[in-house]
């Protein structure tokens, strides 16, 4: 525990580039979205206890607080695939490592832009 | 030439005496296009002999005098005044044991360099005269040799730090200097070591180490084509 922390601290205050920062993102991302998916497997199990137990739980996703930790799931998912999809080129053809940063910049605006359209609608009922 | 007044905070530590690392703060006036080696040398002879730090040829060759300027991985000898003032902060390089202050045991990235075999492999007898290869041949690994052992790049990496067992960047460097050269016969040997989950599989690539590199050599595209070579079990030449 203690080399994992110490590991982690090492991470954030070393002051890398943008591939630094995807990696620490990309991290972060698949973490956020396997927490999630824990959460989904117990909810679905809810359903085990009945229709009434499921419906009632799940209507917490309804909650403000629940609807902005979704954005923050959509930008996690989407930034997680496009920026595996960079790394893989990356891998598959080393030739475009020049090109590491403009491809992480291309990552993160469509990430923003996806996240900011699938925001719109899951956050859009707060004020209605 | 103009001067500049420098705060200087350094990472500190005598193992006989502190129990942990601590911050320590100089002020220093320098020339901007100085070196912070010169400024550690300031500080050293003039304010502070305690102060440990390896160093040999004080111009970016023998790579004894990485360490962590400013959040990131440098030569003090390749980096100048003007780029950092007016705050310089200088500690060890990391992942590796700290001996005295800025001074570190080289000996586990050595280790990882020797493993790699890192020497010209060819049983045929010699021709008459030299090994010929051409102009393309010998480009395809030239950026590979440009290697000084620094560590820079192994102790920039979030894998090494992670888990001190990684190879590191700078032993696949090593490895891909002879594995892409066409005189060398060692390729299988060489990928063998390489082929683990502290080999090259190891990397991230994260990138840490291309910016780190003070002799500017691609290192994630030379682990790239190392990881290309085994996955399709040839050597693209």
């Amino acid at each position: 525990m203690g080399r994992l922390i110490a590991s982690l601290w090492k991470g954030v205050t070393y002051r890398g580039r943008e591939g630094h920062y995807a990696f620490i993102l990309h991290r972060a991302a698949g973490l956020g979205v396997l927490a999630f998916l824990i959460l989904h497997v117990f909810d679905i199990f809810l359903v085990t206890f009945g229709e009434e137990v499921f419906n009632e739980f799940l209507q917490l996703y309804t909650h403000p607080i629940a609807r902005i930790a979704e954005v923050g799931l959509i930008f996690g998912v989407v930034y997680h695939a496009f920026n595996g999809l960079r790394i893989i080129i990356i891998d598959f053809w080393p030739k475009t490592t020049v090109y590491e940063r403009q491809m992480w910049r291309m990552v993160m605006l469509i990430t923003l832009i996806l996240t900011a359209i699938a925001g719109y609608f899951t956050l859009a009922p707060i004020f209605e | 030439m103009a001067k500049v007044d420098l705060t200087v905070r350094i990472l500190r530590f005598n193992p006989e005496v502190d129990k942990k690392p601590y911050w320590q703060e100089y002020q220093v006036s320098a020339d901007e296009t100085a070196q912070v080696l010169d400024v550690l040398h300031q500080i050293k002879w003039y304010q502070d002999g305690t102060l440990t730090l390896r160093r040999s040829c004080a111009h970016g060759v023998c790579g004894s005098d990485a360490m962590v300027i400013n959040g990131s991985n440098r030569l003090a000898c390749k980096t100048l005044v003007r780029d950092v003032a007016p705050k310089l902060t200088v500690e060890p390089i990391r992942g590796l044991p700290v001996i005295k202050d800025l001074v570190v045991d080289m000996e586990p990235f050595f280790a990882s360099y020797r493993a790699v075999e890192p020497w010209f492999m060819n049983d045929e007898r010699p021709p008459v005269r030299e090994r010929l290869q051409s102009q393309e041949e010998r480009a395809r690994f030239d950026d590979t040799t440009k290697c000084i052992l620094c560590a820079a790049c192994t102790t920039s990496c979030p894998s090494f730090w992670a888990n001190g067992r990684y190879i590191g960047p700078a032993a696949i460097v090593q490895a891909h200097r002879f594995i892409f050269d066409s005189r060398d016969q060692g390729q299988a040997e060489r990928l063998q070591v390489l082929n683990d989950r502290f080999g090259v599989w190891a990397c991230r690539t994260a990138f840490n180490c291309v910016e780190a590199c003070p002799r500017e050599i691609n290192i994630t595209k030379a682990i790239g084509e190392v990881k290309k070579a085994l996955l399709f079990g040839e050597v693209d030449f």
